[in-house]
């Protein structure tokens, strides 16, 4: 019986969901440890015997049983989750509850109020999200710190203090609260930002970043299943994070190199997470919301359904980054909207673009900013303008793989004289 | 080829915090079942131990006290036994430098189980 790479990862995230519901928020930190535990238990019985058929199965029933010798001996100690804790007394009663926890619907529910809890807008964005890593995908503080680029103790930091705040909270957050709308952009941004970390992370490992992007659409999925939560805008989001994932894979070379849009082989992007990504997208057309998500979303499809740079439908494209400007300015929404001016009216307007973007100075460090203007030098023929840009773009390179495309930019700009 | 135990000897601490978290958990499993896979297909595997639970009772002495195992503070658990076949203690020793229990700064006791010749 071969180990599923993410197993341990992937289980730790439901068992505590449902540890939760039993023993409530305020003793995350005993459901913790009745994973650890499990774990524990797992590899001592699992190395004598093998894995079994179901390791899922066997890793609940081991937390399930753990929960109840818990349970049984600190119920007169322990205030557990107020919403079931009266059911313990007895033990009529105490077995159908806590089975009743591990069931996958209210798993699946109680991952979603963990979701709302951790996205508390009393905390930093940079808490919520380490505090999602952590507890709704099992990432440990060491590979949060990887994917951020952060040290390891920052994190823990982060950890410790959304950990903190949710200890003293009563409990999860009630899905069946009016406030729902109200925290609803709160997740969804955090969910954006997690996807984004694993899109355009600086970090150069590329298996981790994969991973987030995956985590941040199931955790996106699950919110878009619920009828509370599923809203146009919340399946817009879904939609624009398959339709990016997709290119994943062409986006970096299997040697962890950056690959450009009009070098990407598009027979490598993922057929099936584009089709479903194009269905969200459908989805989230109910209604006159247009959100941020759906207009991000309408520009990675107009990419995707294309079948090549110049076949893209660049008009429509400007069009999108000029509503996204609108209601969401930002000079890299500016920069990439430039860039699709040039494709659509040439690389002179591009540049005249590049140069109008207002807050620019926002953008010295960004290297793919020097980088555009080097691109569209290049294409007016310019060469000495492009090598230029392009050597300035190096210098700001954040990781190996950005030095070594733009090193590999520099090298088409000719030879010196 | 004789018959020799391995006795797994960590402490408590150092057993948890190779499961300290999921990713841990899963890379100490996936050596773990690496290293018996290995073991296992070169022949070297008589029987693979039984699970022994954290806690139990300790009875000592002549007036045979009976405590209960205060597993936590012991610097030196005994978290598991299997038998193994090899030519010579030495080459029991060499195989045991496989097991990841070492990681985490546990150690294998390699013992001959004594050979009845009559």
């Amino acid at each position: 019986m071969q180990l599923d790479e993410h197993l341990f990862r992937r289980e730790s995230a439901r068992m505590v969901a449902a540890l939760t519901r039993i023993f409530g928020v305020h003793n995350l930190s005993l459901a913790e440890d009745v994973v650890q535990d499990a774990f524990c238990r797992a590899l001592e019985v699992w190395k004598v015997r093998g894995v079994p058929d179901n390791p899922s199965a066997w890793l609940m029933a081991t937390a399930k049983n753990r929960a109840l010798d818990v349970i049984r001996r600190e119920r007169t100690a322990t205030t557990f989750a107020p919403e079931v804790s009266r059911m313990f007394d007895s033990e009529w009663t105490l077995a159908p509850v806590v089975d009743e926890a591990f069931a996958s619907e209210v798993i699946r529910d109680e991952q979603l109020r963990m979701m709302f809890s951790c996205c508390d807008p009393r905390l930093k964005e940079e808490v919520q999200i380490a505090l999602v890593l952590n507890i709704l995908c099992g990432f440990g503080a060491q590979e949060i710190a990887g994917a951020f680029l952060a040290g390891r103790a920052a994190v823990e930091k982060r950890i410790a203090r959304g950990k903190q705040s949710l200890a003293t909270s009563q409990r999860l957050f009630d899905l069946t609260d009016d406030d729902v709308a109200d925290r609803l952009p709160v997740v969804q941004r955090a969910l954006y930002l997690l996807f984004n970390e694993g899109y355009h992370s600086v970090s150069a490992d590329t298996v981790v970043r994969t991973e987030l992007c995956r985590e941040a659409i199931r955790l996106t999925e699950l919110l878009a299943a619920d009828a509370r939560t599923g809203t146009p805008a919340t399946c817009a989001l879904a939609a624009l994070m398959c339709l990016h994932a997709a290119r994943l894979p062409a986006r970096i070379t299997g040697a962890g190199e950056l690959s450009a849009l009009s070098d990407q082989d598009r027979s490598t992007w993922d057929a099936s997470l584009i089709a479903h990504g194009l269905a969200l997208l459908d989805e989230s057309a109910r209604g006159a919301d247009v959100s941020v998500y759906h207009l991000e979303a309408a520009i990675a499809a107009a990419h995707v359904q294309a079948p090549s740079v110049d076949g893209t439908d660049w008009h429509t494209v400007v069009e999108l980054y000029d509503r996204l400007l609108a209601i969401a300015p930002s000079p890299v929404v500016a920069l990439n909207r430039a860039i699709a001016v040039a494709q659509r009216d040439g690389a002179a307007s591009g540049i005249a673009e590049l140069e109008a973007i207002s807050d620019a100075d926002r953008l010295a460090a960004y290297p793919f900013y020097r980088a555009a203007f080097a691109e569209l030098e290049l294409r007016r023929g310019r060469t000495a303008e492009a090598r230029e840009h392009f050597e300035a773009a190096m210098r700001l390179a954040r990781n190996a793989a950005e030095r070594r495309f733009f090193q590999k930019r520099v090298g088409c700009c000719g030879s010196d004289q | 080829m004789s018959d020799y135990i391995y006795l797994f000897r960590t402490t408590a601490d150092a057993r948890r915090a190779a499961m300290g978290s999921p990713e841990l958990a899963q890379q100490s499993m996936q050596r773990w079942l690496a290293w018996l896979r290995d073991l296992e297909t070169k022949g070297h595997v008589k029987d693979r131990g039984q699970p022994l639970e954290n806690e139990g009772k300790v009875v000592r002495g002549s007036k045979k006290v009976i405590t209960d195992g205060p597993f936590p503070e012991v610097k030196d658990l005994v978290a598991g036994f299997m038998i193994v076949q090899a030519r010579d203690i030495a080459q029991a020793a060499e195989l045991a430098k496989g097991c990841p229990i070492l990681e985490g700064d546990g150690a294998v006791e390699v013992r001959p189980v004594m050979a009845m010749n009559f």
